[in-house]
C-alpha cells in the first residue's frame, strides 16, 4: 500500500513537472523546433534580454505591484480594523460586498471594471493603461489583505485598545503599539499574497490595460499568440527558477522561525 | 476617534470600483444601445445555449478529474510524516507559481502536430493524433492549470483528521473501504466541497485555456464574453448580460455546494 502510494505520487508528479521541464529543454534548443532537440544554445536568453517589450513589461509588471501591494495593504489594514469594530449587520453587508472580487470570476471582475473605466474615460480625462491598471490591481488586492487580517482580532483583546487610551496614549498612538503589533502577520501575510496575486494576474490586467502600459503576463499572451517563439521557453526557464529560489528561501525562514519558537516554548516548560 | 472611522477609504473605495461595476454590468444587461431598458440582451444569450452547455460539461468532467486525481494525493500528503509534509506540499505547489499563461503554453507545445507527445507516438508506430484544438485538450489544460487548487482544500481537512480516529474504525470493524467511505470522506467533506468550487469557478470562466488549446472550435462562455468586449463583435450590452448569467450560474453551484457543508466549516 505504502509503496502504491509513491508510485501514485510520483504519476501526479510528473504530470505536473514534465511540461515545465520540456520548456526548459527547450529552451536551450537551437532550432525552432519544439520537438526534436537538435543542438545546445544560449541565443534565445540574448534575445529575451534585448527584447525591449519583455524588459519593460516585466518593469512595468513590478512597478504595478509594488504600488498596488503597498496601498493596498495599508487600504486594507486600516479596513480590517474598521469593519471588526462594525456592528453585526453592516460588518456582515461590508464582508459580503469585499468577498466579491474573490468568489467571482476574474473575467467578470476584469469586465465590470473596463465598464467602469469606459465610462470615465469618455466623461474624464482617463486614459486606459498605467493608472486603470494600478486601480484594478488595488481593487483585487484589498480583499485578500482584509480576508489575511480578520482572524487577527480573534486574538486581539478589544479594551487593550481603550485602555491604552485611558493610560495617555493618542488614538494614532494607541494603533501603532497595541493593535498593530497584535494583527502583524496577517499584514504582512496579505501584503505578499497582494504582491504575488498582482504579479501574477493575467485576466483582469487584459481587461484593464490599454496600448500605453502593459504587464508581462498580457506580453507572453501576445507572444503565443503570434509565431513560435523559444523566447518564451527561456523566460518560463527564468521564471521557474527565480520561483524555487523565492520559496527554497521562504520555506528555510519559515523553519527558523518554527524552531526558534520550539526553542523558546521549550525553554519555558 | 472611532475605530471604526478607518474603514471610510476602503468603504468609498469598495463603493466605487467594486459595488458600482457590478451594478454596472447589470445595468448594461438590461439597456439597450439607445439607454432603454430591454430584455433583448439576455434572451439573446439563449442563442448561445450550446455555449454554455460546453462550457458547464468541459468545466464538470475537469472539476470531476481534478477530484478523482486530488484525492489520493491529499490523503498521501496529510499520513506522511508532519515534516516531511511541508516540503511535499511546496513540491505539488510550486508550478501553481508559474504564470498560468506559461503552463498553459507548454502543453501548446507538448499536443502540437508537431509536438512531443506525437512524435513519440509516431516511433512506436502509431499517430499522429490530432491533440491539439480538441476538446480534450481543453479540459486537460484545465485539469492541469486547477489540481492544486483541488489538492490544497482536500490536504488542510484530511491533516486534521486524526491517525486514531481511522485506527479505531478499523479496529472497530471497518475494512478499509468502510473507513474510506465512512470516515474520512464525510470528514473531508468541507474539503470536496470547496474544492469543487475553486476548480469549477475558473473552470468555467476561462477564455485563455479554451483559445490557446482549443483553436476556435471550442468557444466557452468566457470567449463569448471576451469577444464582446475586446474582440470583433464589440458588443458590451449582450457581454455584460453573458456575465451576468455566468454570476447566477455559478451562484447556483455555490448555493448546492454550501447544502453539503457544515456552516462553520466553509473554507472560502
Amino acid at each position: 500500500m505504502k509503496k502504491l502510494g509513491k508510485i501514485y505520487m510520483a504519476l501526479v508528479l510528473m504530470f505536473l513537472y514534465v511540461p515545465i521541464f520540456v520548456l526548459i529543454v527547450f529552451s536551450f534548443n537551437e532550432t525552432k523546433s519544439r520537438s526534436v532537440f537538435s543542438g545546445f544554445t544560449l541565443e534565445w536568453y540574448e534575445r529575451l534580454f534585448r527584447n525591449d517589450i519583455i524588459i519593460s513589461s516585466l518593469i512595468n509588471t513590478i512597478i504595478i505591484a509594488v504600488i498596488a501591494s503597498i496601498v493596498s495593504t495599508i487600504l486594507g489594514t486600516l479596513a480590517a480594523i474598521g469593519i471588526n469594530s462594525m456592528r453585526k449587520v453592516p460588518k456582515a453587508v461590508v464582508m459580503n460586498i469585499t468577498n466579491m472580487p474573490i468568489i467571482n470570476p476574474e473575467i467578470v471582475t476584469g469586465v465590470s471594471l473596463m465598464l467602469l473605466f469606459v465610462f470615465f474615460a469618455a466623461r474624464m480625462n482617463l486614459e486606459f493603461g498605467f493608472v486603470t491598471l494600478v486601480i484594478a490591481h488595488i481593487t483585487f488586492d484589498v480583499p485578500y489583505v482584509i480576508l489575511n487580517i480578520m482572524p487577527k482580532f480573534k486574538q486581539l483583546d478589544p479594551h487593550l485598545y481603550e485602555a491604552a487610551q485611558d493610560l495617555g496614549c493618542g488614538p494614532f498612538k494607541a494603533f501603532i503599539k497595541v493593535i498593530l503589533p497584535e494583527i502583524m502577520p496577517g499584514v504582512i501575510s496579505g501584503f505578499l499574497m497582494a504582491f504575488t496575486y498582482s504579479l501574477d494576474d493575467f485576466v483582469i490586467s487584459y481587461f484593464t490595460s490599454g496600448s500605453t502600459s502593459q504587464t508581462l503576463p498580457i506580453t507572453i499572451y501576445s507572444m503565443t499568440r503570434r509565431k513560435i517563439s523559444p523566447e518564451i521557453n527561456a523566460l518560463s526557464t527564468l521564471i521557474f527558477i527565480a520561483v524555487v529560489v523565492v520559496l527554497i528561501v521562504k520555506n528555510a525562514i519559515e523553519n527558523k522561525h518554527a524552531k526558534k519558537n520550539l526553542g523558546y516554548r521549550g525553554n519555558k516548560a | 476617534m472611532k475605530l471604526k472611522m478607518f474603514s471610510v477609504p476602503y468603504l468609498v473605495w469598495m463603493v466605487i470600483f467594486i459595488l458600482v461595476p457590478l451594478l454596472m454590468v447589470a445595468y448594461f444587461a438590461f439597456t439597450g444601445e439607445d439607454g432603454g431598458f430591454t430584455l433583448s440582451n439576455v434572451s439573446s444569450v439563449g442563442q448561445y445555449a450550446n455555449i454554455f452547455v460546453r462550457s458547464i460539461w468541459l468545466s464538470v468532467i475537469a472539476t470531476v478529474i481534478c477530484l478523482v486525481i486530488a484525492y489520493p494525493v491529499a490523503f498521501i500528503l496529510s499520513r506522511m510524516e508532519k515534516h516531511k509534509q511541508g516540503t511535499m506540499l511546496m513540491i505539488v505547489m510550486l508550478p501553481m507559481w508559474m504564470n498560468f499563461l506559461l503552463r498553459t503554453y507548454a502543453w501548446m507545445t507538448l499536443l502540437g502536430n508537431n509536438g512531443i507527445i506525437n512524435n513519440i507516438l509516431e516511433l512506436i508506430g502509431i499517430g499522429p493524433f490530432k491533440l491539439i484544438n480538441t476538446s480534450g485538450a481543453v479540459v486537460l489544460g484545465m485539469v492541469y492549470n486547477y489540481l492544486p487548487f483541488m489538492i490544497l482544500p482536500l490536504y488542510s481537512v484530511m491533516e486534521k483528521i486524526d491517525k486514531s480516529v481511522l485506527e479505531a474504525a478499523s479496529d472497530l470493524g471497518c475494512n478499509s473501504r468502510s473507513v474510506l467511505f465512512r470516515v474520512i470522506v464525510p470528514l473531508s467533506l468541507p474539503g470536496i466541497t470547496s474544492g469543487i468550487t475553486m476548480v469549477f469557478v475558473p473552470a468555467i470562466s476561462t477564455f485563455i485555456i479554451s483559445r490557446m488549446l482549443g483553436g476556435g472550435s471550442n468557444l466557452l462562455i468566457g470567449d463569448l464574453i471576451e469577444m464582446q468586449f475586446l474582440g470583433n463583435s464589440y458588443n458590451p450590452h449582450l457581454g455584460a448580460a453573458i456575465s451576468l448569467v455566468l454570476m447566477v450560474i455559478i451562484l447556483v453551484i455555490m448555493t448546492i455546494m454550501n447544502q453539503f457543508s457544515p456552516d462553520d466549516q466553509v473554507l472560502i
